[in-house]
């Protein structure tokens, strides 16, 4: 492929494109994100591809294109195809029917009501992925493209009218213009802080420096998260895009991509993407022709949550230690190398291009008065539809849960929703209805963070969750200063201990003090932030933690060393089926005989409550009472009355 | 261990101490471990005091400074995870292996590790080994899947 020269040359190009595809050629999406891929998605490919083949070879036709996507957010039921040009929709399809779909829907035109995903509240299957509940509900700006393009192919997003932002910045915008519709456009980053994104690139560009670096900030470091994976795994060029028309209004010619190693998809496609916008030369030397020029690397992070925070990843470029720095100065005048940097998170440089393209007013016209566009989450945990979606501000809590997330799964109760990852805060029941922005979840002591929203239910307990978190953070703080280092490993010390049934009067004050303390005193917002999955939970759930302090019971049953299993007699069947599985061969019982088990050899890995068929019942946890003494040895005979007598 | 390609690697970044952490990473990723020959040939050639790597390979995870089991078993301990049951899977993992996280077998079958989240938090409790995802875990499946690596 030749260098593109000029924008003229540009959308000759693209029209070259777009006339090569036939809009009504069949084509098969089959999302390979790492969700469906999982799930098996790879052999998917590989029996359509086998299919088509034979295809070939017997009637001489080549009658249907396969495309590699990334993911379109409805991880839940992988893997996921959508069949163009009809936009038909099947869900959790297996390399076994594939021939069928040849035959069936693309050369017969004939829907396959088997793949449809049945929505249950109206008692009707649904055919195209716009009519889908879970769809239906988002607003996919970001992510709607994602099973449209092939991420490795520059000319699908080409296809798409992609770079015409681009286009636009370079040749009708001045950088003051670009840098003027993205403060109007009220973008707020979305990697955590929600500072004005507007407002960052003009303290970058007015630092008097000759030298400045731009960086996307793709550490992704929450654990629970995957938004950014998403979009740089299927969607690169976007993010691309909107890096290059950020570096032209700042003045930079230098950036970088900050990975986490941990998604070598990401790194995959990011890499062809560069390798792409710099063969057509929107990467480089005088980008289109304009002058302006523009390199990028791509750095790898090395396994540590702490260097997202944006000074720890600039030590981290430097090839040195993430630890943070004080700020001031902040990166926008003393940045990587001592050079003025502006960071964003990848989904606030993939909005840029929307921006430019559309006016600033496109964004401003969805969501809430302070937080403007569409955010990203990763909904997950006790949830039905786990995935991603792409919602405007202003959604209600209860409308992403219950309208986009179908609810909670096996007839369980909600019980709280944690947003914002080892930052954030779990927000209980009676706050589901509020409009989910930055400052509204701030109110109730959780926060946005970059967009993981963790559903628990009644099997929850909330005092695990805080330990959860803060046994994350202990393993994550980088131990450069005390408040942060030490604050955290005692809170995670009185939260182990009330959670083992060791907990005194008074623990809870003392975790408030301590929790104060190290959120005023440390030095990053790690450590500022750390004490959040702590007070939320107090203030929300405090009789959990009464419970696990003063009666020594975990009222949702997962604290180990709170429980006992155990096998009620009066339900036991003697099926031998725990006793089986038992890892522990801690079942005592045999053919006829009830089963006991020995509360000595238990390692309460819940198998035994597991496997107990559901007609039975008969294996019970127990919390904060005794165990029953074992059932006497004469009474353990079952005596069947067989039906012919 | 492949002295040859290793050596490419280090050639590569000669001279050039802000790729430290790069460098670091490919050699991981082609030997799995790094030996101490290795981080002084790095210290030598890309011209880093060897105090200084020894900060870097021990604060970030991606290193590891002692050989690798044949297979690697990663836990998944993400949040959706978790909250799915994953400590459960994780007891059953360790007791079936032997092993805490963090550490290789004598036979140097099996290193586990525990990772937070691999992105398909919808298949939760997540296990993989040696790439391979299992979804949808629970200590007696577990038992089943590590039946079949030898
Ligand atoms: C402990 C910690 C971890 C962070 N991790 C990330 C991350 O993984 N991705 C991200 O974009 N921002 C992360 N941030 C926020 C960054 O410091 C920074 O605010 C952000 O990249 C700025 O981009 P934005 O303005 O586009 O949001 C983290 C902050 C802290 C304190
Ligand atoms: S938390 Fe385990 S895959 Fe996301």
């Amino acid at each position: 492929m030749a260098r593109i020269n000029s924008p003229a040359e540009l959308e000759e190009f693209r029209k070259d494109i777009i006339s090569k595809k036939d809009p009504n050629r069949p084509c098969i999406a089959v999302c390979t994100g790492t969700g469906c891929l999982a799930l098996g998605a790879a052999n998917v490919v590989a029996a359509f591809k086998e299919e088509i083949e034979k295809q070939k070879l017997q009637s001489k036709v080549d009658v249907v294109d396969i495309r590699e996507t990334g993911c379109p957010g409805f991880c839940e039921r992988g893997p996921i195809i959508v069949i163009y040009p009809e936009e038909i929709c099947y869900l959790q399809v297996q390399p076994g029917d594939a021939k069928e779909i040849i035959f069936e829907t693309i050369l017969g035109k004939k829907i396959i009501d088997r793949l449809l995903y049945v929505d249950l509240t109206a008692d009707k299957k649904v055919v195209h992925e716009s009519e889908i509940p879970f769809y239906k509900n988002q607003k996919r700006l970001l992510l709607g493209n994602n099973i449209k393009i092939d991420p490795k192919s520059i000319d699908d997003y080409l296809a798409l009218g992609g770079y015409s932002a681009l286009v636009k910045a370079l040749f009708h915008l001045t950088p003051e213009q670009v840098l003027e519709l993205v403060k109007n456009s009220k973008l707020r980053g979305r990697g955590g802080a929600g500072f004005l994104t507007g407002v960052k690139w003009e303290f970058a560009r007015r630092s008097p420096d000759k030298t400045k670096y731009v960086i996307v900030n793709a550490d992704e470091g929450d654990p629970g998260a995957f938004m950014d994976r998403a979009l740089l795994e299927g969607n690169p060029h976007a993010v691309l895009e909107g890096l290059i028309i950020g570096a032209y209004a700042i003045g930079s010619h230098e950036g970088y991509f900050y990975v986490r190693q941990e998604y070598p998809l990401a790194v995959k496609n990011i890499g062809i993407a560069i390798k792409q916008a710099e063969e057509y030369g929107f990467v480089g030397k005088n980008i289109l022709g304009s002058g302006f020029d523009f390199t990028i690397k791509v750095h790898q992070g090395a396994g540590a949550f702490v260097c997202g925070e944006e000074t720890a990843l600039l030590m981290s470029l430097e090839g040195k230690p993430g630890e943070p720095r004080p700020r001031p100065p902040y990166p926008a005048v003393k940045g990587l190398w001592g050079k003025p940097t502006n960071i964003n998170n990848v989904e606030t440089w993939a909005n840029v291009p929307l921006i430019i393209k559309n006016g600033s007013d496109f964004l401003t016209s969805i969501g809430t008065e302070g937080s403007k566009g569409t955010k990203i989450f990763s909904l997950v945990g006790k949830v039905n539809n786990t995935g991603l979606v792409e919602v405007p501000m202003g959604i209600t809590l209860r409308d992403i849960i219950y309208k986009v997330g179908g609810g909670i799964p096996g007839g369980k109760k909600f019980k709280a929703v944690q947003t914002g990852g080892p930052s954030g805060g779990c927000i209980p029941e009676e706050f589901l209805d509020i409009q989910v922005d930055f400052d509204e979840l701030a109110k109730v002591g959780a926060i946005m963070g970059s967009g993981g929203m963790i559903v628990m239910d009644e099997d929850t307990c909330m005092v695990d969750v805080a330990r959860y978190f803060l046994n994350f953070l202990t393993d994550e703080s980088c131990g450069k200063c005390t408040p942060c280092r030490e604050g955290i490993r005692q809170m995670l010390k009185i939260l182990t201990n009330i959670s083992k049934g060791r907990g005194r009067e008074g623990d809870i004050e003392l975790l408030e003090e301590l929790a104060r303390t190290t959120g005023d005193a440390s030095l990053c917002a790690l450590g500022r932030t750390a004490p959040n999955p702590v007070l939320s939970t107090i203030r929300y759930f405090r009789d959990e933690y009464e419970a696990h302090i003063k009666d020594k019971r975990c009222p949702a049953y997962v604290c180990k060393e709170l429980i006992s299993y155990y096998i009620d007699p009066d339900k036991c069947q003697a099926c031998m089926i725990c006793l089986r599985k038992c890892p522990a061969e801690a079942i005592d019982g045999g053919k006829n005989r009830i089963h006991i088990i020995d509360q000595n050899k238990c390692t309460k890995c819940g198998t035994c409550f597991e496997v107990c068929p559901s007609r039975f019942g008969a294996v019970t946890r127990l919390s904060g009472e005794p165990v029953p003494p074992p059932f006497p040895e004469e009474k353990r005979t079952i005596v069947r009355k067989s039906k012919d007598k | 261990m492949d002295k040859g390609k290793i050596d490419k690697i280090i050639d590569k970044y000669e001279g050039d101490a802000g790729s430290l952490i790069q460098a670091l990473l490919e050699i991981q990723s082609e030997n799995r471990w790094l030996p101490k020959e290795v981080l002084a040939k790095v210290s030598k050639k890309l011209n880093v005091p060897l105090s200084r790597i020894q900060h870097i390979v021990t604060f970030y995870k991606a290193f590891s400074l002692v050989p690798k089991g044949r297979h690697e078993v990663h836990v998944c301990t993400g949040t959706a995870c978790h909250v799915r049951g994953a400590p459960r899977l994780l007891d059953s993992v360790k007791d079936l292996i032997g092993i805490s996280p963090g550490e290789t077998d004598m036979d140097l079958k099996y290193s586990l590790e525990t990772v937070n989240c691999v992105g398909c938090c919808a298949l939760g409790p997540v296990m993989v080994i040696d790439g391979e995802y299992y979804g949808k875990m629970s200590p007696a499946k577990s038992e089943d899947v590590l039946k079949n690596y030898d």
